[in-house]
């Protein structure tokens, strides 16, 4: 590392950010690295970072391909224009590395997979309560008026992760990446050290197996209500499951090191399934179903409706990348 | 005006056999077919049984791939409350069923392409009668048409 350091500016590795269907959390997870990241800049160049330098699209243009060692993207890909910029990443790119859980898996922007560009443009200009829009005026790709011409980027029907758009060649998951995840992949990077394509950089377990309340988990879960963790005052160290909250830690990879079960919050499951599972929401569906108390259907039912917004649950960071991917097209009759 | 790409469902063709992946418990279920079987009676043959030892090894995952990789429905059969096998499977297949079913409607996929039947091992008339009843509403539903986001790709442009 000191070695590359060392270097002429010229000659050190070539780093790229980039930002598509995001919050923002992602940027700011590298910033999280603090005084770490005088280390990171000291070892490479960081070349594109739209949130932070001011390079620009055509300054990424005449790079060489294959000139980039590594960019990290984080986001869904949502719009024409984040799909462009990430099929140019990938061709100036030796690595990409797909950053956090929306670009992993599609995120909460995935969500939107549930409707469709109609129904959210009619909802977002058109229905809500605060917009005044009588001439019915939605966002176009082109405008022209009097001879000049303004685009927008096209907005698609589908939310998608990362690797639906581009080849990617590490995941980093989280919402947003943990500091100290990012610190070893940026090593990992440097050193050469790295781990099979297509790997998850983060312990291949589930997060039971690194939660402070493991001891406490009973043999047999069983509820008799789900409860949301504003319905009562949750014990602070007692399994959460144990106590009816529905704790996505089961069906959910390691590597935060329960973040937010030590925040006395239950895992919402933002870094995605381990290897073995294909769909991270099916798991804890059947894990979840399964502490039912019940044999007889009606409890059944009624204990099952205190989990008020199953896919948002279940697949709250997963649904572009679950088996069904998205809500089917609506039946026109 | 704004339009949606992601294809409509079409009206039905008169021609079209939906196919059905049949999930039946090794000790009920899958025993009711082979007497079906050994009856020879007539049922509609739109069903692919895959035995399992217990309902209660189906594996939500399984269901959803069944229907991502293009069946019309999904049926799990099993033995009926207090028979199983193993004491309890069913019971959380019978869980499981039921909040998958409620994740399948807010995917869009109706209520009649998911079913779930307790059928003992001499009960192939009424094994006979479910597959029927559930082969002939599928069919009046139509094709699923669930798209992947890369088939998709090419075919979505901005509407202006």
């Amino acid at each position: 590392m000191t070695d590359v350091a060392a270097g002429s500016q010229t000659d050190k590795p070539k780093v790229a950010f980039y930002w598509c269907a995001s919050c923002g959390g992602c940027e700011e997870a590298v910033v999280d690295l603090a005084e770490k990241i005088l280390d990171v800049v000291a070892a490479v160049d960081i070349v594109f970072w739209p949130v932070a330098l001011d390079f620009k699209r055509k300054d990424v243009e005449a790079m060489e391909d294959g000139s980039i060692l590594a960019s990290f993207i984080n986001g869904a890909v949502r719009t024409t224009e984040q799909e462009e910029m990430v099929r140019l990443l990938r061709r100036k790119s030796r690595l990409v590395i797909a950053f956090g859980s929306c670009s992993h898996m599609g995120g909460i922007p995935g969500l939107a997979n549930l409707w469709d560009r109609k129904s959210i443009f009619e909802t977002a200009y058109r229905d809500t309560p605060s917009t005044v829009n009588p001439e019915g005026v939605y966002p176009l790709p082109e405008f022209k008026d009097n001879g000049r011409s303004v685009t927008l980027p096209g907005f698609y029907d589908t939310v998608r992760a990362l690797n639906q758009v581009a080849e990617v060649d590490y995941y980093l998951p989280g919402c947003a990446p943990t500091p100290k995840l990012l610190g070893q992949a940026v090593e990992g990077l440097l050193s050469g050290e790295l781990p099979l394509k297509g790997t998850v950089l983060s312990p291949d377990v589930a997060l039971c197996d690194e939660c402070p309340r493991k001891e406490t988990k009973p043999e047999t879960l069983t509820v008799t209500e789900f409860l949301r963790p504003h319905q009562l005052i949750l014990d602070e160290e007692e399994c959460l499951l144990a106590q009816g909250v529905l704790c996505m830690g089961p069906a959910t990879r390691a590597g935060c090191e329960a973040l937010c079960i030590q925040a006395n919050m239950p895992c919402t499951g933002c870094f995605g399934p381990t290897s073995r599972v294909k769909d991270q929401g099916a798991k804890a569906l059947a894990g979840f179903a399964s502490m039912v108390d019940s044999n007889d259907e009606e409890e059944i039912e009624k204990i099952l409706s205190g989990i008020v917004d199953p896919v948002g649950t279940l697949y709250r960071y997963s649904l572009p990348a679950s088996l069904l991917r998205r809500k089917r097209a609506e039946k026109v009759s | 005006m704004l339009e949606t790409t992601t294809k409509p469902v079409e009206t039905v063709p008169a021609t079209y056999e939906p196919k059905i992946v049949a999930f039946f418990c090794n000790w009920c279920t899958y025993l009711a077919a082979d007497l079906a079987g050994t009856f020879r009676l007539d049922y509609a043959p739109n069903i692919r049984i895959i035995r399992v030892m217990c309902s209660g090894r189906i594996d939500p995952q399984f269901v959803l791939d069944a229907f991502a990789k293009g069946a019309a429905g999904v049926l799990i059969g099993g033995c009926h409350p207090g028979d199983c096998h193993y004491e309890a499977g069913n019971y959380k297949a019978l869980r499981r069923f039921h909040l998958l079913r409620s994740v399948l409607q807010e995917m869009g996929i109706e209520e009649e392409r998911f079913r779930l039947e307790w059928l003992s091992a001499a009960e192939a008339d009424q094994l006979k009668k479910a597959v029927d009843d559930m082969v002939a509403k599928v069919r009046a539903l139509g094709p699923l048409h669930l798209e992947t986001p890369e088939e998709h790709f090419a075919e979505e442009v901005m509407v202006s």
